[in-house]
């Protein structure tokens, strides 16, 4: 079932999951005037991808994990066609505790882990309101996805375990997973950086795809350390993005949601 | 911050305007008892399903927030309300609801759209919708919803999956010729609401011009003319909402908790 057009429906900006409104910390960093050009925003992507880019990847990665864990033997022989392009995917699937007790319990562990990861309560919120949202969207559209599984944390379950379950009713692979959270990354805060700075939006485009051989990379890492247990999962932070949510919070009048 | 608790001051709890429905014939040749007479042993009914959505569009400078001011007025003692703003919405305008006495801050939701007033009312609703559940679960069941869009242009459209019928509001100061140029919002709004009439020997708009080129746009679909100057609770908008609502409680019925059997 898996196809291309999956994965790129899922990376795809125009997918209703609120990422329009949604700068990454951009919006805070513009107005710091820590971004004001093609360089600083270029700086300010690589930054994100290997913070909070490399977390969220390895976080929906380890969320397909659980997800797939139950059904992978079925899984496996109903779809011999099926590609896995996640060298560790196989050794991850028969590693990891099957049935859907425990892909709950491993879900409610990834949930404590992220949270401890995430220092700034105001992007720990945002993170279960874009959860929230790409939940909305995921229960629609994938009705028989076990969503049920996740934790019912006070606002919602961060973003990344709703994408990797989300991925894994698409049929995409760990890898593939992890490539379109550390996509998201760059593209929402690109995205941003047109609309705040008035950035050529070729320029743009140029940049991220500069940027595409680290996303790519990142996505790699982030599978991989998915096959360690939720507490080893990367926790690369950056104290001034945290300041600058903290701050944005704040504010009377935004124009994004974070 | 979202109190966790909300007393609503402006606009208290009031009777529904629908009447409920009627409950089926009370059959006394079966032997029964009454535990309490003269107390009915059932919880309340639940009202209409969901709150009606309504959306409120239209460009910049039109008069939605000045509408929604003017709704809140009508519906203050009326029905059980909730706003929903994607304007750039400061705490003066919540001061402005305030003041004005026709809406308690804590039934206003801001939804931020990063400069994408379009997208989020119409391709990408989710913030919109948690929006309409906060509130809901914030204050408690609500009867009516506007949604009011960020300030856009004559393109802007509400997606059905958000609300259920649409307002598109705008006004002779910007030009007798809007009808002409219609949109989406001009030619398939739900209602479309041609503000600040008091203003039209000002700017020399012609209201039979504005009139007659929103029927040819707009075919059967209705339009009003308002000047919340002279009209400060829309009354005809208001009414507009009214049927709109009665439509909908017939279509949404309460709903009868299940009980085990």
């Amino acid at each position: 079932m898996a196809t291309p057009s999956l994965l790129l429906l899922l990376a795809d900006g125009r997918f209703p999951a609120g990422a329009h409104a949604h700068s990454g910390g951009l919006e805070a960093a513009v107005a710091a005037g820590r971004v004001t050009d093609l360089a600083s925003l270029e700086a300010f992507l690589a930054g994100r991808l290997a913070t909070a880019g490399l977390v969220g990847a390895a976080f929906a990665a380890a969320a397909h994990r659980a997800a797939v864990a139950e059904t992978a033997d079925s899984a496996n022989q109903a779809r011999p066609g099926r590609r896995s392009d996640a060298p560790a995917e196989t050794a991850a699937r028969s590693g990891a505790p099957a049935g859907p007790a425990a892909r709950s319990g491993a879900l409610a562990r990834l949930d404590a882990e992220l949270d401890a990861r995430t220092a700034a309560p105001a992007l720990r919120a945002v993170s279960r309101r874009q959860g929230r949202a790409l939940l909305r969207a995921g229960r629609t559209i994938w009705p028989d996805a076990p969503f049920a599984d996740l934790p019912a944390t006070p606002g919602g379950a961060h973003q990344p375990l709703v994408l990797g379950l989300l991925c894994a009713a698409a049929g995409l692979s760990r890898v593939e997973t992890a490539t379109i959270a550390a996509y998201g990354t760059l593209t929402g805060a690109a995205s941003a950086g047109v609309r705040l700075l008035g950035l050529d939006p070729y320029q743009v485009q140029a940049l991220l795809v500069g940027l595409a051989d680290a996303c790519d990379g990142t996505a790699a890492d982030a599978a991989r350390a998915a096959d360690d247990p939720p507490e080893r999962l990367p926790a690369a932070a950056a104290p001034l993005a945290d300041i600058h949510a903290e701050i944005h919070a704040t504010w009377e009048v935004r124009l994004f949601a974070s | 911050m979202r109190p966790d608790t909300v007393v609503p001051s402006a606009v208290p709890a009031v009777e529904p305007i629908t009447p409920p429905p009627a409950t089926p014939p009370h059959d006394e040749t079966v032997p029964h008892t009454h535990p309490e007479p003269g107390v009915d042993p059932h919880p309340p009914l639940a009202r209409a399903g969901r709150a009606l959505r309504v959306g409120i569009g239209g460009p910049v400078g039109s008069g939605k927030t000045a509408l929604v001011a003017a709704l809140c007025r009508a519906f203050a003692d009326e029905l059980r309300l909730g706003v929903v703003t994607n304007d750039i919405y400061t705490t003066e305008d919540a001061d402005f609801l305030r003041r004005a006495g026709v809406l308690d801050p804590a039934r206003i939701r801001a939804v931020e759209t990063g400069c994408c007033p379009h997208t989020a009312i119409r391709d990408d609703i989710g913030a919109n919708l948690d929006a309409v559940d906060e509130l809901a679960e914030a204050v408690g069941p609500l009867d009516l919803v506007l949604v009011e869009s960020g300030g856009d242009n004559l393109t802007a459209t509400f997606s059905r999956g958000l609300v259920d019928r649409q307002i598109f509001v705008v006004d002779v100061a910007g030009g007798d010729k809007v009808p002409r140029k219609g949109g989406p919002g001009v030619t398939a709004a739900d209602l479309l609401v041609i503000n600040k009439t008091d203003l039209a020997p000002m700017v020399g708009a012609d209201l039979a011009v504005m009139d007659r080129d929103a029927r040819a746009r707009r075919g059967d679909l209705p339009t009003l003319f308002l000047s919340i100057v002279g009209d400060p609770t829309a009354t005809s908008v208001a009414d507009w909402i009214r049927h709109e609502l009665a439509h909908h409680a017939a279509l949404h019925p309460p709903v009868v908790p299940v009980g085990p059997a």
